[in-house]
């Protein structure tokens, strides 16, 4: 046998080094004073500076409230967005009802049509509605979500219907049904798709820009923005910010690794 | 109480009921029955609501309204019916050509590139030969749990000349400073490094998956064949993952075309426009100088291309009857 098996370990190891090697530098770099962030060579170990950048985070951004904004968001929409996903999911999977078809495949066809399109309508919508710069006007347009109600389809799909009948035979009504059984059968596809929408919504940056006017509102990922746009950018600070973002989705990411990536798949590999 | 019941009941069921008011003994009878029909009539139309109220209102209508916007010119509500206008001046836009032109060269450089690292990567991790596979997919694949904002941030730091992480590790082989962001060509390359850092590993775990849905057997007959690893690479591997190709690389283009969050943090578009992208076109049209129509006809533009390339991939890739 040729000795392919350290070449490739080798390969990936290179492969790993250039994934999270940044990331490593990151965190050193936000423990750094704003001036040696730009030192040659860079600094690669810790500096003792972190406090320091937190509290002028919390000064220039107000990194708790700001933060604060960015959990509601996500955390509602990631609610809301499983609950219609999950509903209309069950109905795709297991019910036969007059436009199933037509429904679907308008929601499908949705997914190519890039999410620009519909900036401007919604921007006025909310507009009218006096809801810019509001949670609202983040949260709700993002809970209908085309792939999510696709996942929960494939997901409610595979399972079997003698389990639903079972526990109607028993007097159950459809709602015990669901709460009983169909959420329990499917929870880690369920949390799979948590953790998407989350993912998107912690993270998402085009549309809270637009929608969000006062810096008390600001997401993370606005205010990041933001506090990089200056002329007396404090990098030290705004590399602090990026740090603080990627966290939670990478705890969450950990936890969960096993669902999230038998979730991608499922979407993926399911005609 | 009773009485209401016949008139939800659908058509097909009230027909097989009994018509008129029967025996008490047989109403007793026929009622746990019509009122499961009763119930499961209603519920999908209840499941779905949600979902149908959602569609309705922010994307039906949105793409509806957008279309209609595209057509008008004028600012706000105010709005003229100004037929195809906005599309007519789009086609004569050297700024829109520009960003049509920045988009396209990323994508033809950018997504086969990433695509073909993600499969390299993904043949490694799937060879049982290799110590610590868990590690490095964990590894290749944290980096698109990032935001691309944070990302932006992080590689304009990292990307910088003269003190950056990338040139400073580049100077350790030699390599003098290369002015990333600052030089028209190669702030695209900044662009396309940090798209291709961002997303490799997630369609490598992608491939992955379709690899290992590979029967063994496929490969097991090959080698009785007397088939060599490049015959059985291009004969078994490349076509069961086709699907799964496929779906990368309509996403990609998808993704890329649509590429905003990334010029908009790094370079701002620039230098000279070299990072240009629709979207960012299209934002700086309408938020920065609220031209809505014109914003509209941009989208529906790229919608447009959107489409087709994806067709075209579909029509090429896809399965063959």
């Amino acid at each position: 046998m040729k000795p392919r098996g350290p070449l490739l370990t080798l390969l990936l190891a290179g492969a790993f080094a250039l994934c999270v090697g940044p990331f490593y530098w990151l965190a050193m770099a936000a423990t750094q004073e704003d001036k040696d962030v730009f030192s040659w060579p860079p600094k690669l170990l810790p500096g003792g500076h972190l406090m320091e950048n937190l509290r002028g985070l919390e000064e220039s951004i107000g990194l708790t409230r700001v933060l604060l904004n960015t959990l509601v968001v996500a955390g509602v929409q990631t609610l809301g967005a499983v609950a219609v996903s999950l509903l209309a999911g069950y109905a795709f999977a297991k019910f036969e009802f007059r436009g199933r078809n037509l429904f679907f495949v308008l929601l499908l066809s949705t997914l190519v049509i890039p999410d620009t399109v519909m900036l401007i309508p919604i921007f006025q919508m909310m507009m009218e509605l006096g809801l810019i710069d509001s949670y609202q006007s983040i949260i709700l347009p993002g809970l209908v979500t085309p792939f999510g109600i696709f996942l929960m389809r494939q997901a409610l799909r595979s399972m079997p219907d003698e389990l639903l009948d079972a526990a109607r035979v028993d007097g159950a009504g459809e709602l015990r049904v669901l709460w009983k059984i169909v959420i329990p059968v499917n929870r880690p596809i369920i949390a799979a798709l948590a953790l998407f929408v989350f993912l998107g919504s912690w993270n998402q940056f085009v549309w809270p820009l637009i929608a969000l006017r006062s810096p008390e509102m600001y997401t993370l990922p606005v205010a990041t923005a933001t506090l990089q746009g200056l002329s007396t950018t404090n990098y030290a600070q705004v590399l602090l910010a990026a740090g603080i973002a990627a966290i939670p989705v990478m705890a969450l990411f950990l936890v969960l690794q096993r669902q999230f990536i038998s979730g991608l798949l499922a979407g993926a590999t399911k005609e | 109480m009773s009485s209401v019941l016949p008139e939800r009941v659908p058509a097909t069921t009230t027909a097989a009921a009994p018509a008129g008011r029967g025996a008490p003994a047989r109403t007793g009878r026929a009622r746990p029955r019509r009122r499961r029909l009763l119930t499961r009539g209603s519920v999908p139309y209840l499941l779905i609501m949600p979902a149908v109220l959602g569609f309705a209102v922010f994307k039906a209508y949105p793409i509806a309204s957008s279309l209609w916007i595209s057509l008008t010119t004028g600012s706000g509500d105010d709005r003229t019916f100004a037929g195809l206008a906005n599309y007519r001046r789009l086609l004569d836009d050297p700024l829109f050509w520009t960003a049509l032109k920045n988009t396209a060269l990323i994508l033809v450089v950018q997504v086969p590139l990433m695509l073909g690292l993600a499969l390299l990567v993904a043949l490694a991790l799937n060879s049982t030969k290799v110590w610590l596979r868990p590690l490095w997919r964990l590894g290749v694949f944290v980096p698109s749990l990032t935001g691309l904002v944070a990302a932006g941030v992080m590689f304009s730091v990292i990307l910088n000349r003269d003190a950056g992480l990338l040139n400073w590790v580049l100077s350790l082989f030699g390599v003098d400073r290369v002015n990333w962001l600052g030089s028209p060509s190669w702030a695209r390359v900044g662009v396309v490094l940090v798209i291709t850092w961002h997303y490799t590993g997630y369609n490598a775990v992608m491939y992955l998956a379709g690899l290992q849905g590979i029967p063994k057997e496929l490969y097991e007959a090959a080698m009785v064949d007397g088939a060599g690893p490049v015959r059985r690479f291009v004969s078994i591997t490349l076509p069961q993952l086709r699907p799964i190709l496929l779906l990368t690389v309509v996403l990609s283009t998808i993704g890329t075309l649509q590429l905003f969050d990334e010029p908009y943090v790094l370079t701002g578009g620039g230098p000279d426009n070299a990072t240009l992208t629709v979207t960012m076109y299209l934002y700086n049209n309408g938020f920065k100088y609220f031209d809505f129509g014109y914003a509209s006809a941009i989208a529906y533009a790229l919608a447009l291309i959107v489409s087709v390339l994806g067709i075209l991939q579909v029509r090429l890739m896809g399965e063959r009857r």
